[in-house]
């Protein structure tokens, strides 16, 4: 009987597919949380894979900043075509011109937390009930507590005390009008375990993941790319350098490292040796320690 | 990694003094899975805190609540892996105060790591760990004796920690029971084989998770398959399509399998196992896998489809050990909403048969109320017959919860007998 076993990578696989189809059996109106990131690429798999031969049941749902890179639309839009699956777009910009939100200021200023009300906006103008999304345990410490099912109240807000225990796999939906869930099929999944996957799947990402030629600035120990929001300061100089990104978020705050890895392969290669967490690069958590958590607690990813 | 490496979950009880995040930062540290700027970032807390050295057990710090107390409150996840296997540890606190997040950090384990103090032997916080994992059935038990170097690393205090552990443990229904002498704090046993203990002729911790056989862990005799979803792609590739989607809970499934369907009871032969990448001849647990069938059959979420030759029995009334996981204490006769597998329905908790006294393992069979992190044998009735398997044979089909439906909250976690 030692062959009816999975592997790690088949069970990973597994278990987001029961939660995949868990949400669709239990909510009314899910969506799927797309940035064009390689976690939202992966969940936005793993759905083909749960409702085949069906095309996957619910439209994704970008919250669009503004400050994105060309590539991340280009992916979106692709993908959408692909599928056949209707796209919701959450507007920061417009957030900012109907006065919900005002834009940060200094050099330093980002549309990061601004996210967060032009999400929780999007999900109450779709009358969304739950918010399929692609965070996982292992990124940062206050996602390390979250659960599969994961409530939020008529305010959108996380209270990571008051959580309800997930025992097993019976996952409990239940929610009043007004409130919502966010679900993790890939919790568990770390880093390399994604970049394996990717691999072994040959799932199509966008070409920021590989090694590429771009223009940078240094800035908070990582390249940050040059674009029409850098405000250049004025010890700081643009150059060209062969860079690759680890994770992908507003271009404004996404920075990249040195790398020639320009396949998946090598990526693969590369990540198992990093000796540095993903989120190291992104300038939108190194604010505070509890940076993560307090945005969560208002209703980020 | 290699393509046959499998994944295990283990769990971790314990208190602030017994060193369990010691040995959680030692396992992931001597593994090589801190990264660099979290290191960074615990040796500057460790600095702020007047520690000397790097404080290990800052690394399975959370939330903010958490790190100023000083206590772990919530389940926390952790990962790490190793040529051999993927872990994932489910780190939970070890007071009484927190039984129900033990629990919970429980109930997906493979194995329980349970800590004791060589210095203190087997105290209350043990045997209420080790009931724990009997409880949740878990199959590995590995005492780590802890310590060991404030006890000049003596066989003779470790013998005897072990003579403890295995006079109570009688009691329990652990098939899988190790002992291994270690020192979180400096290494000993936990990545490294222990220089300071020749004696020891066993494996350190490390090797023991990577080795041992977890395959038998989950049931592969008695097919059951919980119905999740039903899909109809009504596409022209797949007109007339209708798969049955879910994920096996326990044995397997082949092409032309006799199988009936419950509660309806009707039967019909298995005719497809469909995946994206591409049909099967077989299935097994827990392979998320979309059946179809020979014979049209109205079938939903919440039927269980299983092998004609081998059926659980529906049952409306059943008794489970119940831990009560919330605030507001049970009430008599009350209705829930009972989750079991797909399945829901209602259910009444009709008798409190007696109550556990979980650091004596006593029964207390005056005392019948039912508060939170309580552990109770309890007489529940359904208004619709559910599918159930005792907990012992199989842990998915055997595992229910109670839901409030006046909060939506999940209130109780049961264990069917």
């Amino acid at each position: 009987m030692s062959r009816y076993y999975l592997n790690y990578l088949d069970e990973l696989e597994s278990e987001a597919i029961y939660v995949l189809r868990e949400v669709w059996a239990q909510f009314d109106n899910p969506v799927i949380l797309f940035s064009g990131g390689k976690d939202s690429i992966l969940v936005t798999h793993l759905a083909k894979k749960a409702f085949y031969p069906a095309k996957i049941p619910f439209p994704l749902m970008h919250v669009d900043t503004g400050h994105n890179f060309p590539e991340t639309i280009q992916f979106r839009d692709n993908i959408i075509k692909d599928l056949g699956v209707e796209l919701i777009v959450g507007s920061v910009q417009e957030s900012i011109d109907e006065g919900r939100v005002a834009e940060e200021k200094g050099k330093n200023a980002t549309r990061n937390a601004l996210q967060i009300t032009t999400l929780l906006d999007a999900i109450e103008s779709n009358k969304i009930d739950c918010a399929i999304g692609g965070g996982r345990r292992d990124e940062e410490k206050a996602r390390a507590k979250e659960r599969f099912f994961s409530h939020r109240d008529d305010f959108g807000q996380w209270d990571p005390k008051n959580q309800r225990p997930e025992l097993w796999n019976i996952f409990n939906g239940k929610h009043f009008e007004g409130e919502h869930f966010r679900a993790f099929p890939i919790s568990n999944w770390t880093e390399m375990d994604v970049w394996n996957y990717i691999k072994r799947e040959h799932i199509a990402i966008p070409s920021l993941y590989f090694a590429h030629e771009r223009e940078v600035v240094w800035r908070q120990d990582s390249w940050i790319p040059n674009s029409e929001f850098l405000v250049l300061e004025e010890h700081e100089e643009i150059v060209t350098k062969k860079i690759r990104f680890r994770t992908l978020g507003d271009i404004t705050i996404t920075g990249g490292i040195e790398s020639d890895a320009d396949t998946l392969e090598k990526i693969a290669d590369e990540v198992s040796g990093m000796r540095q967490t993903e989120r190291g690069n992104r300038s939108d958590d190194k604010r505070s320690e509890s940076a993560m958590e307090d945005r969560k607690r208002q209703g980020y990813f | 990694m290699l393509d046959n490496n499998q994944l295990l979950r283990f769990t971790t009880a314990g208190s602030v003094d017994d060193g369990k995040s010691t040995l959680i930062g030692r396992l992931l540290y001597d593994s090589k899975s801190i990264f660099e700027d979290q290191l960074q970032a615990i040796e500057n807390t460790s600095k702020k805190k007047g520690h000397d050295g790097v404080d290990l057990a800052l690394f399975t710090d959370g939330l903010r609540d958490e790190r100023e107390q000083g206590i772990t409150i919530d389940v926390a996840y952790r990962y790490f892996t190793t040529p051999k296997r993927k872990f994932i540890i489910a780190d939970t606190p070890g007071h009484i105060q927190y039984t129900r997040n033990m629990v919970t950090g429980a109930s997906t384990a493979n194995a329980a790591i349970i800590l004791v103090d060589a210095r203190h032997g087997v105290i209350e916080q043990t045997k209420r760990h080790s009931f724990i994992a009997s409880l949740l059935q878990i199959p590995h038990v590995i005492v780590c004796i802890n310590k060991m170097d404030l006890v000049d690393y003596s066989e003779e205090v470790y013998n005897n920690v072990i003579n403890q552990f295995e006079e109570f443990a009688s009691k329990l229904l652990v098939n899988d029971i190790r002992f291994i002498p270690i020192s979180a704090l400096n290494g000993d046993n936990v990545v490294n084989r222990s220089t300071n203990m020749d004696w020891y002729q066993g494996a350190p911790l490390l090797h023991t998770l990577e080795t041992m056989h977890i395959s038998s862990d989950i049931n592969k005799v008695d097919a059951r398959f919980p119905v999740q979803t039903v899909l109809r792609p009504q596409s022209e590739s797949h007109r007339d399509y209708r798969g049955y989607a879910g994920r096996m809970a326990s044995g397997i499934f082949r092409l032309g399998d006799e199988v009936t369907v419950l509660p309806s009871g009707f039967t019909s032969k298995i005719k497809t196992i469909d995946t994206l990448d591409k049909s099967l001849e077989e299935a097994y647990a827990p392979m998320s896998i979309s059946v179809t069938l020979e014979d049209d059959i109205d079938i939903s979420r919440g039927d269980m489809i299983v092998k004609s030759n081998n059926k659980p029995e529906p049952s409306q009334d059943i008794e489970v050990m119940l831990c009560w996981l919330h605030n507001n204490p049970a009430k008599p006769r009350a209705k829930y909403s009972i989750r079991h597998t797909s399945n829901e329905q209602k259910a009444m908790i009709k008798e409190i048969v007696y109550k556990f006294d979980i650091n004596t393992l006593e029964r207390k069979s005056e005392d019948k109320d039912i508060k939170m992190n309580d552990i109770s044998k309890v007489k529940i009735r359904t208004t619709k017959p559910l599918m159930v398997d005792s907990y012992r044979e199989n842990r998915t089909t055997g595992s229910i919860i109670l839901i409030d439906e006046a909060t939506n909250e999940t209130v109780a976690a049961g264990m069917v007998v």
